[in-house]
């Protein structure tokens, strides 16, 4: 949209501010309400109120608690590596923001359409191990280093079964622009069932959540993390508004490929009913949202997986489930395009 | 506004190239390194690529990068620890490899500058297929056979690691990986 009195290149620069700002608010915003309803969650599972005392609900409660990380004492570790330690926080908050300026939360509306937006997903996800792997080298701590490799190991060995999973959706949209993507979705099979890619692709939706829950490191593949024998892994030498951005780059993260779920397999924007101006966007954060509460609702239902476990997983079952899904996809597109007669 | 970004990234390219030589600590070149491989991946973007620069990210930054800090932290490198190993005759190599680089530097310089013959497919045939289809059809029409060798050369190093790693297993006792 031109703004009059402006030239293309202002226009450009001031639509890309307005975009980036309306990109982080829609990011960083949800933050204290998720850890609210994680709060919230485990206290309901575990037959606990959980948070009841500020606010309605204690839905303040977040806001207090960023109070008390805001007054802690910055702590640095004195054999630590200074700009690594200082960087490693920062680049925990990046992936997320960017993976989010590609998805479409309504019809014509989203920050950005790249035509690889799928590999700008890809490509943010494996970026987003430096910042655990390097949190937990700069401190110098042994039980950081060890959180650190297991997260370095763990993202390698689940990116490819992540990767692989999604091809089936890459294969029958013909796309790998998430707009486009979306808009392949629509419609109806046998004229009641939405046709979202999970009712064609359920191997591939199911290797995909499980993928996600070991790319934001979750339970039950929170090894990098895993309070009972490392303390706190990754960020145990890490306080105050340091932690706090561990903290919220592990629930953006959540959000951001929450958002890329819903976006391949759940028809993004797609909903019954209401009218696709702003109805999409209430579709596409009500399933967001589900998808939320099942992380949530995984994470105080099962245990944490034994290191061995984790690595048989991803290597012995999940790549070649994977694998083998992506080939039967591909023979089901090539025989319906009719590339055999 | 190109422009401003060209130089942008290929100053930051070029200056992380430099420190990934010059850093005496491990980590801190492999981070450098990865800092070289995102600039040339937004150079990517510039020539209209962004296939490119997607894949360069994922393959290069992603995977491979974080296995060499993977490998650097578990061995756990301090500076100047590898300083004195070998010290003459990697005194010898590097002289030797930066007559050969200086060699080559010197017939590029001498060449006329400019724009080469133009590629078969020009950037607004690319553009009309898109960037990811354009690539995909070279790749498995005309260079199907590079293609198939190459992936051929990967099974056998993938299956030379787990030979190596299943040999050692019995002689020495599989470590417990941490």
């Amino acid at each position: 949209m031109q703004i009059p009195g402006l030239s293309p290149d202002l226009n450009w620069f001031v639509w890309a501010v307005i975009k980036v700002v309306a990109l982080m608010t829609a990011v960083l915003l949800p933050v204290p309400f998720v850890v609210w309803a994680e709060r919230k969650v485990a206290g309901h599972i575990q037959f606990r109120p959980g948070p009841n005392r500020v606010g309605p609900f204690g839905l303040i409660q977040p806001f207090a608690d960023v109070v008390k990380l805001l007054f802690k004492e910055e702590t640095l570790p004195e054999k630590a590596d200074r700009v690594v330690y200082f960087l490693a926080p920062m680049l925990a908050l990046i992936p997320a923001i960017t993976v989010m300026s590609v998805v479409p939360v309504g019809p014509s509306f989203y920050a950005t359409d790249v035509n690889v937006g799928l590999l700008v997903f890809l490509a943010m996800s494996s970026l987003g191990v430096y910042a655990v792997t390097l949190a937990g080298w700069s401190g110098n701590n042994k039980y950081g280093l060890i959180g650190g490799l297991r997260a370095s190991a763990q993202m390698i060995s689940y990116e490819l079964s992540m990767g692989l999973s999604v091809i089936g959706v890459v294969l029958l949209a013909g796309s790998l622009s998430l707009v486009t993507i979306v808009e392949a979705q629509s419609g109806t099979l046998f004229g009641f069932l939405p046709r979202w890619y999970v009712f064609y692709q359920p191997v591939g939706f199911a290797a995909f959540v499980l993928t996600m829950l070991a790319e934001t490191n979750r339970v039950p593949f929170d090894l990098p993390e895993a309070d009972s024998e490392l303390v706190a892994g990754y960020h145990v030498e890490y306080s105050s508004m340091k932690f706090a951005a561990f903290f919220m780059g592990e629930y953006m993260n959540m959000l951001a490929i929450s958002a890329v779920c819903t976006t391949l397999f759940l028809g993004g924007w797609h909903g019954p009913w209401l009218p696709p101006a702003w109805g999409g966007p209430l579709w596409f954060f009500t399933k967001v949202a589900v998808l939320m509460v099942c992380f949530l609702w995984v994470r105080w239902t099962f245990p944490r997986l034994r290191y061995d476990q984790l690595m048989n997983l991803g290597w012995k079952v999940l790549l070649p489930l994977t694998l083998a899904n992506a080939m039967v996809t591909a023979l089901g597109v090539a025989l319906r395009e009719g590339w055999f007669r | 506004m190109t422009p401003i970004f060209f130089l942008l990234f290929a100053a930051v390219a070029v200056f992380s190239a430099l420190m990934v030589v010059l850093q005496r600590n491990p980590v801190a070149s492999a981070l450098y390194l990865v800092l070289s491989f995102c600039s040339l991946a937004g150079l990517y973007v510039l020539l209209h690529a962004p296939f490119l620069a997607a894949v360069q990210v994922i393959v290069y930054a992603g995977a491979i990068m974080v296995l060499f800090l993977f490998v650097i932290m578990l061995l756990n490198l301090r500076k100047d620890v590898e300083a004195g190993v070998h010290r003459t005759a990697r005194q010898l190599f590097g002289w030797l490899l930066g007559l050969v680089l200086a060699a080559q530097l010197y017939l590029l310089l001498r060449a006329p500058w400019g724009l080469g013959p133009q590629g078969q497919e020009p950037a607004e045939a690319v553009q009309a297929v898109g960037n990811t289809q354009a690539i995909g059809l070279r790749l498995y029409t005309d260079y199907l056979l590079p293609f198939e060798v190459t992936s051929i050369v990967l099974l056998v190093a993938i299956v030379g690691a787990v030979v190596l790693s299943l040999r050692q297993g019995k002689h020495e006792g599989i470590e417990e990986a941490p």
